[in-house]
Formats: structure tokens, sequence, C-alpha cells
């Protein structure tokens, strides 16, 4: 089924923002229809994608996720009305925020999946995870993570030269 | 400090032919907050269960993670485990390492350390779980029908035989509605009035149904099992409990020659009357626009003439306010006018036929007024211009149905079967007749629906031809129809006595506000939107809010009644208890933090969130709040995301156990 495993060099951490209703059925459909693809997502699930915050994905790249999969309902078929309407208004506005900051936006995907798209959940993962693997490691954050907090380690040269001043 | 216990499951081999399970197991226990940690060849197995009860017990533990198939699959099943053992069901959590890992990857490793990871963010998401109590609410086991066609006839009759009171209201003075206009119904040609009037003396008579008639809904609060409904009575002018129906008022009624709406404004009626003579109620309504008493103050003479002194001409409108537990809506349909519309309509009505300005092209329930026995011309066939029996008449189907260019797209689904019921009417009352339709389809789904449909053609010898006709226009006493043959390809023009329009269903004039009253969704046409379109097709959105008959769509009277009966249904699932449960998922507002800013209103689809006042002990208004209605709120925390104070919470997937669960990656 799988060509040769190809080894890689680094394998990149996506994280998937799902509502349960939809996309989190399309990806149970998935593993029911037994398809294949890259073991790198994790799945949160959320009732909507109107719930999920785009604090989430700011935290989700903090933590070291090198990309970011949001997928709902298609247009019109919210189990809540209209929570992915809202979800689509909110990131509309946050990718250009994100692209302001200068965050690579390939690295952050919107997607609707439906219940019944076990392949299409399969084919939206697998080409995402590639786009991150050949970009790969989302360092930004954690270099400004390391430039702002202090690193825990008491013999560095800085640190030295205080104490010799006292 | 939590002591939370994981169970790994090998789903027989689904999970552990891929994921190395004793390993995971072993990992997990590891985690800090686990205090046992097993794996079990079937957890969801009667000794799975046990076994998770027995751990529960014996270990102390305070949450239990569970890393089997979906939790769509089994959520249930161990969260009633769960509670069975003592705990609260919403301290249980599942991870899904089937089919998000264990189907859907080969390689053992890298599945085991995927499932590692997945079963590691449960645990830290389970940490932040709080204990959530089932939510109750009351129910009050009363129901409101609005509309009383057949509709919500049927339905105010169901809810009302199962023993719970119905207030059945009504905008028109009797109940009825267009099936009481009906001549004959098909496929089966009975008499609309014999099969209709009978159900409307039940609701007459019926003990536990309230008729409002001549009464229009003003305002509705509240939410499932505790609505209040505010109905206004509008003057009737006649009093209903001393009015005996005699009809002598109407009789000696002085204006004789007002349009009676519900003979399409082929009869006339007195100012004093009753729409019909089987109506329900049989109390007559005082026309007040064209009474001339209501007018110049002068006459009266209905009242000099009435016996019991029933006539009251100081009548004046009544709000009512009634408690409800559920709402059926069925307020039915009206049919597109071909006149012209008002810019902005969506609307674009029929310049090509004359815009409705040729007295002998009429609609089709002008053509069933003149069919029916107790219509305006005794169930006889005549033109409403000049009264002679039209020898040609060409029936035209889809007039604003599938036709886009004139705003609507949908199929009236009932036209096809009208239509040809009414080409065997016409045969029947015209033997030397002849009658022709055009048509684009022929929709017939339904139990002997297309025996019937082709039964005009072949026994009651109407002409059917596939195609549009693309203008009408008078000449002398005849109608030039022009239209195309498209089976044959060649024009056709026929010379016709009367032409019947088969106009679109639409939904009732005003469907929209009344709905906005409701809080409840519609589409661009108006039709009112069912909360699932296949599985939950008679309930809206609004919870305690169900649908029933045209007002969600075009639907023939079968289809009509299965539904009404259908939404009773639902209505008597809902009053079978006294309390109303449900999950405890919902949105709770922080009401020291929140501003009133009120963005979470804004986007509630649920109309969820109230306006709450808190005050000091003086009764001074401190601040204005939101406040989560949990009957109401559907759960789906798009508040939450909203909130830019982060005020709101929505219990079982909070910002805490959200972001548990990234920084456990």
């Amino acid at each position: 089924m799988h060509p040769e495993k190809q080894k890689h060099t680094f394998e990149p951490k996506i994280i998937a923002f799902v509502c349960t209703w939809c996309t989190y059925a399309g990806a149970d459909l998935a593993g029911t229809s037994r398809m294949q693809y890259p073991p790198n997502v994790r799945v949160l699930k959320f009732p909507c994608t109107g719930r999920i915050d785009p604090v989430f994905i700011l935290k989700a790249f903090q933590q070291g996720a090198d990309g970011v999969l949001v997928s709902g309902c298609h247009p019109g078929d919210c189990h809540y009305i209209a929570g992915n309407f809202h979800a689509r208004r909110r990131f509309a506005v946050f990718r250009k925020l994100l692209e302001f900051v200068g965050v690579d936006l390939n690295r952050l995907q919107f997607s609707w999946v439906s219940a019944a798209e076990g392949g299409k959940w399969v084919e939206v993962v697998t080409d995402l995870t590639e786009k991150v693997r050949a970009m790969g490691p989302m360092t930004e954050f954690r270099e400004l993570a390391l430039e702002e907090q202090w690193s825990g380690a008491i013999n560095t040269p800085e640190l030295e030269e205080a104490y010799n001043q006292i | 400090m939590s002591r939370i216990g994981v169970f790994i499951c090998h789903c027989g081999e689904n999970i552990s032919r891929t994921v190395d399970v004793e390993r995971v197991a072993r990992e997990v226990g590891l985690l800090p907050g686990v205090a046992f940690s097993t794996d079990y060849k079937y957890m969801c197995s009667d000794p799975g269960q046990n076994l998770l009860k027995k751990a529960i017990q014996e270990q102390k533990l305070s949450h239990v993670v569970v890393a089997a198939c979906s939790p769509r699959m089994h959520e249930r099943t161990f969260r009633k485990a769960v509670e069975a053992a003592g705990l609260n069901p919403f301290l249980c959590e599942m991870a899904n390492i089937r089919e998000h890992c264990s189907w859907v990857h080969e390689n053992k490793e890298e599945a085991t350390v995927k499932a590692v990871e997945i079963v590691g963010m449960m645990v830290e998401r389970v940490k932040k779980n709080r204990v959530l109590p089932t939510i109750t609410v009351p129910v009050t086991k009363r129901s409101l029908v609005i509309g009383g066609g057949i509709a919500g006839i049927q339905a105010a009759l169901d809810i009302a035989d199962a023993g719970h009171e119905v207030i059945l209201v009504e905008r028109e003075p009797s109940i009825g509605g267009h099936m009481a206009q009906l001549s004959e119904t098909f496929p089966t040609l009975d008499c609309s009035q014999c099969i209709m009037t009978p159900k409307m003396v039940d609701v007459a008579n019926h003990p536990k149904i309230r008729l409002y008639t001549y009464s229009e809904i003003e305002l509705v609060e509240g939410y499932i099992g505790n609505f209040q409904v505010t109905i206004r009575k509008k003057a009737r002018s006649v009093d209903e409990d001393k009015c005996t129906g005699c009809g002598v008022c109407m009789e000696k009624c002085p204006i004789r020659k007002i349009p009676n709406k519900f003979d399409c404004n082929l009869g006339m009626r007195p100012a004093i009357y009753v729409p019909f003579p089987q109506a329900v109620p049989n109390t007559p309504v005082i026309d007040r626009e064209n009474c001339t008493k209501f007018k110049t103050g002068k006459c009266g003479l209905c009242q000099k003439v009435c016996g019991p002194g029933a006539v009251d001409y100081e009548q004046e409108d009544r709000l009512i306010v009634e408690p409800v537990g559920a709402i059926v809506v069925a307020t039915g349909f009206d049919l597109y006018n071909i006149t012209e519309k008002p810019k902005g309509s969506m609307i674009k009505g029929y310049g090509e036929f004359g815009h409705g300005k040729i007295p002998d092209v009429i609609d089709g329930m002008t053509f069933e007024r003149l069919a029916s026995a107790s219509g305006p011309t005794g169930g006889k066939i005549l033109r409403p211009s000049d009264g002679k029996e039209p020898k040609q008449i060409v029936f035209i189907q889809c007039i604003g149905s599938r036709a886009r260019e004139k705003g609507i797209s949908y199929c009236s689904k009932v036209c096809c079967m009208y239509t040809a019921k009414h080409t065997m009417l016409y045969h029947h009352k015209v033997h030397d007749g002849q009658a022709y339709v055009f048509f684009m389809d022929a929709r017939t789904p339904g139990k002997a629906y297309d025996e019937f449909w082709r039964r005009s053609i072949e026994e009651e010898e109407a002409v059917y031809i596939r195609g549009m006709v693309s203008r009408l226009y008078q000449k002398g006493d005849k109608i030039v129809v022009m239209g195309s043959d498209i089976a044959v390809g060649v024009q056709v023009e026929i010379e016709a006595d009367m032409v019947v329009l088969a106009t679109a269903v639409q939904p009732q004039a005003g469907a929209d506000a009344l709905a906005q009253k409701l809080g409840i969704s519609y589409d661009k046409y108006n039709f009112y939107s069912e909360a699932h379109a296949k599985l939950r097709p008679v309930e809206c959105a609004t919870a305690g809010i169900y649908l029933a008959g045209a007002c969600q769509g075009p639907k023939d009277i079968p289809d009509t009644v299965s539904q009404a009966s259908a939404a009773a249904a639902k209505v008597m699932t809902l009053f079978a208890k006294d309390k109303l449960e449900r999950e405890p998922i919902v949105a709770r507002v922080r009401e020291a933090g929140c501003v009133g800013c009120f963005a979470c209103k804004k986007v509630c689809a649920y109309g969820a969130v109230e306006e709450k006042e808190i005050r000091d002990r003086q009764g001074n208004l401190i601040k204005v709040v939101a406040y989560v209605n949990p009957g109401v709120c559907g759960g789906c925390g798009t508040c939450q995301a909203t909130c830019p104070s982060k005020c709101v919470e929505l219990d079982g997937y909070t910002d805490e156990q959200i972001v548990a669960m990234i920084e456990a990656l």
C-alpha cells in the first residue's frame, strides 16, 4: 500500500482544531475506512469551530507546533446553526494579523471537512504535513520565548559578570 | 491532587495490532497525577466496565481516561459506568487511539508514540474537568399551536388526545385554512370539506383545546418548557359567549358587496360575516373597515336584530398571556401572485401574463373555489368575467416555481398533482370541453400519485404539452396562449376561454416577522428551517419549537398531516417527563468580570443570552451583565471565543481544559 517509507530528518508537529460534528466524525470515518496518513497530527475536539479562540492557535505555535489545522462543518452545515460562519470571519481577520506579525501563513490551514469526507481529511492532513515538513521547524516563537525567559542556567557569562560586580 | 485512572483498550486486536498497549499503559502511568494505569482486551465489555468500576472504588480514583475508540462511539458507555461507580460522569474522558491512531497508521513505533501523546493530552485535560451537574428545567405541560389549518388542527388534536392542554391560535375568523377552501383532494377525489369539517368540529368540542380565532401572536418570551406567549385577540365585535350562530345579523346587513377572501374574491359577503358556512367557531365577525356603523356611526342594524344581544361595537383587542411548554408552528402557505411586486421584492410577477389584469386568468385556488360545491358558483366551472362555461381551458404549471428568473428556484411539489386533478374535475363538469396542460416535468412521487396523473391523460382526455408559455393576451373574449411544445419542437397557440395558473407555494405573508418573535430561523424564501434536513425535520434549532406543514416547505395534505403528527409526538415526548434533563455542556457567565458588552448576545444563534441586572442591597443598579439561559443554550461555545473579557465559559470545553491539552504536546 505504501511506497518505500522515506526516512525524514524532520517530523513536524501538527495540531488540528476540529469540530466534533463534522471534521472529528470525518477523521473517525478515515479510521473506520482504514485510510492511512502521517502520524504527525494531534486532534483537539471542540463542539464547534465557533468555540475556537484564535489564542489557541498562538498557544499551539508557542508550544512548538509547526503547523495548525482548523477544520469544521461546511458553510451552511453547522450543527449549531452559524458557529462556523463566526469562525470563518474570525479567522479571516486573524490570518491578516498573523501575516502582519510575520508568521508564514502556509503553516496555518483552514478547511471544511464533513462527516462523510474521510478521504478529504486524509488529503488535508497529508498535504499540510508535507508542506510543513518542507518548510522546516517553526522556530520564531521558540526563539522569542528564549529571548524573553531566563533559561534557568546559572553559570552564563552574563551572570558571572554580574556576580563579579557585586 | 488528582488520582487519575487510565484504561487502555486493546479492542480485540484493532488497537493492539499497531499500538503497543502495554508500553502505553506503562509510560502513561509515569505521568504526574496518574495513580493507576492498565490495559484490557475489551474495555467496553461487561468485565471491562467492571474492571473500571472496581478500580475507581479500590484505587479511589478522582478522574478517568479511557483510551479506546472514538468518543462518538462509547463516551456515553464509559460515562455511565463511571457514574455507576460514584463519580460524576463528566470526570471521564476518552482518548481516541483507534480511529485516530491504530487504524490509520502502520508503523508500530510511530503509532505507539502517538498513542502515548494522545493519552497524555487527555490526562492533562481531565485534570481540569469539573463536576458538572445534570441540568433540569421544569416543563409546563401545555402547548401552543400557531395556525388552524390542517397541520395545526392535526397537531392540536393529537396533543390534546394525549391529555395535554392545547392553545390553538388562528389569524382568520375561522379555523380550516386552505384545506377548507379546496374542492376535492388528490389522489382519491374525496371532498375536502367532508374530511376537514369533522376535524374542525372536533377541535371546537375538545375539552383540552382552547381555541383563539381572529387572534395573532404578539410576543413570545421564555424557553423550552417555559414559554410565555402573549396573544392579541382582535376585536370581533360579536360576543362569542352570547352568539348562537343563528345568522340573522348576516341576513340583515345592508352592506352586501364585499369580495369574500375565502372565495378568492369571486363571491360577495356582508360586512358582518363568517368566511364560510361551516366556519368554526360559527361566530360572525364585523369587518370594521367596511361596516357603516364603524365608518359613519349610523346603521347598527345587526345589533338591533341580534336576539341574544351579542353584537358589541365597543369591543376592543384583548391581550392574553398563556404559559406553554412547547410551540408547534403551522402557519402554512400562500400562493405566488403574478401581479407586479414592489421594487426590492425577490418575487418578480408575470408581466407577460398581463400581471393578473386578464379576468379569466386565475390561479389554482380560485379554480378550487369554482369547482367546490359550496363555492360561489355552486360547483359550476364558469368564467369570472361573463359567467360563461369555458370550452377550452389551459392549465399552466410551474408559475413562479422552478423559475429562478421570477425569484423562486424550488419546486412547489403539489401543482403537478392538483393540475391533474383540475383537468379531471373540469372534464367531469364540462363534458364537451377540452383541457390543455403546459408542463415542464410531471413530478408525481407518492402513493397512487402517478396512476392518478396518468388517469388524467388516459381516461380524462387532458392534453399535456411539454413546454412553457411565453405570453398570454386577451383577444376578444378569448385568451391567446402562446407556448411551445418542445417534444415536437413547434410553437403552439391556443385560443382559450380560461387559463388556470399553478402558481408557486410560498410562506404566508409575515412569516419572517413571526419567526423573529419566536426566535427561529428561516430561509431566503421565508420558509422556516428545521434543525436538520434529514434527522430532525420537525424540530426547530430553537429548543421546544416544532414545525408542521407548508410553513417549512411546500407539502401536500398527507405529508402535512404526517409532519403534524410527528410534531405532536415530539411535544408529547417533551411532556412525558416533569422535568427536562439535558447535557450540562452549556455556557456560563462569570458575572464579576462581565462588562455587559453583549458581544455574546449578538453571536448567539439560540437567543440564549439574556440581560441580567446586578443590584446592591438597596436595590441600586450596579451593572447589567450577560446571563446564559441553560435551558436554551445549544453549547457551541461561539460566545466564549467572542467574549473580549473572557468571561463566558463553556462547561466541558473551558479555556483551561483546552490550554492544558495544548501544553501537553
